[in-house]
């Protein structure tokens, strides 16, 4: 479970995030959308302390995130992080890629680590580019190796952020594709995303972020067909 | 008058015994340089502000006296304070060392801080520790890219090397020079010492086109 207790942030003056509160259980599947620059990066990011709520509190489970002496290392062990450029390590293999944080982090010996790394890759369709490294792969396909590299360290939820924007159109489905199984798996998921589709299908909840203000927090059917704020309803009628 | 090689040809073995001495010292100074590089980059990208601050005042200090001064206090200069002589040839492995650490520094700082910024986010996510983040994930993207610019560095150092004649370790340069002291005349071996250090320096290139090939498998 995942509490967000009324969390501010700031950069220098600017405030892009104000007293956001919500609560996500584990199996939930949760897309943040919203316009750009309404603050979803920054919440999501917040959420493994890539950045620092200036304000309110964090909880995983019974740890607090937001807590100065929290070990924070550990606790992002648990959470996969899956980014919208991809962030593959250039300089290994793909195999290589997903089987480096099971290696040093996990302490798993290399057979262990390669057997995950396998049937992670089969997973998500890419049995054949074990050997390649990222620049030989598509767009697509480097979105599929870092699920499986995210995957590898077998987290209790998953964070993606804005995994398909820097995606050529053709590539969006395959990510998506992979990402729904995951969902239907039963993991915990927070996804950023401006795929309305995608976030109709396979979403629990959808929360809508406009200028940093958590605005609207309902099932998809609710938010797409009868959204509550006028903001909400200008953003629909902008982008469907 | 004119060139006349043959009268110093006697002389060629005497010098050329001078590239051993020259290669010594500047693959010792280089390796030390490369790990006082390494070390003082990690301070100046790091969080605590006293190893930041240490690092800039040392590559300050460093970058802005000239090596020969530097060398001379540490031969020199530096017996008079530990009350012991020091070898030539460790007194220029120190002040190259030490010298060179300086400008390594400012490369590898360089080469690290342009690695895009969420290579670094991506470990972190994993839970990888700041060490090993370091060691396995953004050093080595950043020496690829830093390549050039290093083997310039150790090239400089090669032939910067030639300062050592003015602590009398017997280098290629003062071999040339004892040579043309010898014979008086000294055009012939000083031109013979620069086609060594040329040839000393068109090896290297070589060999950083060869390494940088290397690297570039994962392209």
């Amino acid at each position: 479970m995942i509490k967000i207790e009324n969390v501010s942030k700031f950069f220098g003056e600017t405030e892009v995030l104000t007293g956001i509160s919500t609560e996500i259980s584990n199996g939930e599947v949760v897309t943040i959308v919203g316009p750009s620059g309404s603050g979803k990066s920054t919440l999501l990011r917040c959420i493994n302390k890539l950045e620092e709520a200036s304000k309110g509190r964090i909880w995983i489970e019974d740890q607090e995130v937001t807590d100065p002496s929290v070990n924070i290392m550990k606790i992002r062990e648990e959470i996969g992080m899956v980014f919208q450029h991809f962030q593959l390590f250039p300089h290994m293999t793909v195999l290589e890629n997903i089987m480096y944080a099971p290696l040093k982090v996990r302490g798993k010996d290399k057979e262990e680590a390669e057997t995950l790394a396998r049937s992670l890759l089969k997973k998500v369709g890419l049995e054949d580019k074990e050997t390649a490294y990222p620049k030989r792969l598509s767009g697509g396909q480097k979105q599929r190796v870092a699920i499986a590299r995210a995957l590898a360290m077998e987290p209790k939820m998953m964070l993606f952020d804005e995994p398909t924007s820097a995606l050529d159109p053709e590539m969006v489905k395959e990510v998506l594709a992979v990402m729904k199984d995951l969902a239907q798996s039963g993991m915990t998921m927070i996804i950023v995303t401006h795929e309305m589709g995608f976030a109709r299908e396979v979403a629990d909840r959808i929360l809508f972020l406009d200028e940093g203000k958590l605005v609207e927090d309902a099932p998809p059917e609710r938010f797409f067909t009868s959204p509550e704020s006028e903001r909400a309803k200008d953003f629909l009628e902008k982008i469907l | 008058m004119g060139l006349d090689f043959s009268q110093i040809a006697p002389s060629f073995p005497y010098i050329l015994k001078g590239i051993w001495v020259t290669l010594q010292i500047v693959a010792v100074s280089a390796v030390v340089g490369f790990f006082i590089g390494v070390i003082l980059s990690l301070f100046k990208i790091g969080k605590f502000n006293v190893l930041r601050w240490f690092a800039d005042a040392y590559t300050s200090v460093f970058r802005g006296t000239p090596l020969v001064l530097q060398l001379m206090l540490i031969y020199y200069g530096l017996p008079q304070v530990i009350g012991f002589e020091i070898p030539a040839y460790l007194a220029a492995i120190a002040a190259f060392g030490l010298n060179s650490g300086a400008y390594v520094s400012e490369i590898i700082r360089a080469g690290i801080e342009a690695i895009d910024k969420g290579q670094k986010e991506a470990a972190l996510a994993l839970g990888i520790p700041y060490s090993e983040m370091m060691k396995d994930i953004i050093l080595p993207q950043a020496m690829k890219n830093i390549l050039p610019a290093l083997m310039n560095e150790f090239i400089t150092l090669t032939k910067e090397s030639a300062i050592v004649t003015t602590i009398g370790a017997l280098d290629i340069m003062r071999r040339a020079y004892i040579v043309g002291g010898q014979t008086f005349s000294f055009f012939e071996p000083l031109l013979f010492a620069g086609l060594i250090y040329y040839l000393l320096v068109m090896g290297l290139t070589l060999l950083g086109k060869a390494l940088e090939r290397k690297l570039k498998q994962s392209d």
